[in-house]
């Protein structure tokens, strides 16, 4: 579970919304708690550092942004929880490429931005063997954010 | 006094929840075969099929990436620090 708060869902669209058609990425700077939830403070957007003809359907954050952002997460008693990215055109499922570059412990929110509008948010977690995601629970005080249906994936997820 | 090697956050869970470790080494692929020789659970996330370590796992010796200087074949000495740093990728279906 990752608990967010509704500013923190409202950037993340807005920066998959003002980045369309490209994909946007960002940090999740907060908390890891027990029983491997997670709590939010802040989120940071980084610049998608892959080259421009690649940026519809790729993103990339460099290993000193990463650095960057811990540091700023650091200073502040917290770590980075997390990352986000916008699938533009595409559903808020993890791609077989996203599968391939995961790392685990971390949580994956996807953005769908379908023809610039923002349509959906989900949260993943990588399993532990690498074989897929599982969906997160988001807890978050935006009331217009409720998901009941939960999924998981154990091989490579099908495009809707 | 051997080299230190830090482990990224992600990590931690597979090293006993430990931030670094110690370990005695020549070079940098030494040093991190033995965290993943004491600690198997790393080797996964850290290496492919084919052995080698994945794409996206960087590898700075005292905040010098190793593609800069000699690969893994780069020497390491005592007092040395090696990082372990992700780089963040992914993307859609298309």
């Amino acid at each position: 579970m990752i608990t967010l708060g509704a500013t923190h869902l409202e950037a993340m669209r807005a920066h998959g919304h003002r980045d369309y058609p490209y994909e946007c990425c960002g940090l999740l700077i907060g908390r890891f708690l027990e029983y491997g939830r997670k709590a939010v403070s802040e989120i940071y957007p980084i610049s998608n550092a892959r080259e421009e003809q690649s940026k519809r359907n790729r993103f990339l954050i460099r290993p000193e942004e990463l650095l960057r952002g811990e540091r700023h997460a650091r200073k502040r008693g917290l770590d980075v929880v997390g990352f986000y990215h916008s699938h533009p055109d595409a559903p808020a499922v993890p791609s077989q490429y996203d599968l391939e570059h995961a790392w685990p412990t971390y949580s994956y929110i996807v953005v769908s931005v379908l023809k610039g509008v923002v349509r959906d948010l989900r949260s993943w977690e990588m399993k532990t063997d690498r074989s897929g995601f599982d969906e997160e629970e988001i807890l978050s005080g935006d009331s217009n954010y409720a998901r009941h249906n939960y999924y998981s994936y154990s091989v490579a997820p099908i495009c809707e | 006094m051997p080299v230190t090697i830090i482990i990224p956050t992600a990590l931690r869970q597979y090293a006993n929840d430990r931030a670094e470790m110690e370990v005695e080494a020549q070079t940098v692929a030494e040093a991190l075969d033995r965290l993943t020789t004491e600690h198997s659970g790393l080797r996964l996330h850290l290496y492919n099929e084919q052995n080698r370590l994945r794409n996206f796992v960087n590898v700075y010796l005292n905040d010098e990436d190793i593609r800069h200087a000699a690969g893994h074949a780069t020497p390491v000495k005592d007092g040395d620090t090696i990082m372990i740093v992700p780089s963040i990728a992914g993307g859609d279906f298309h």
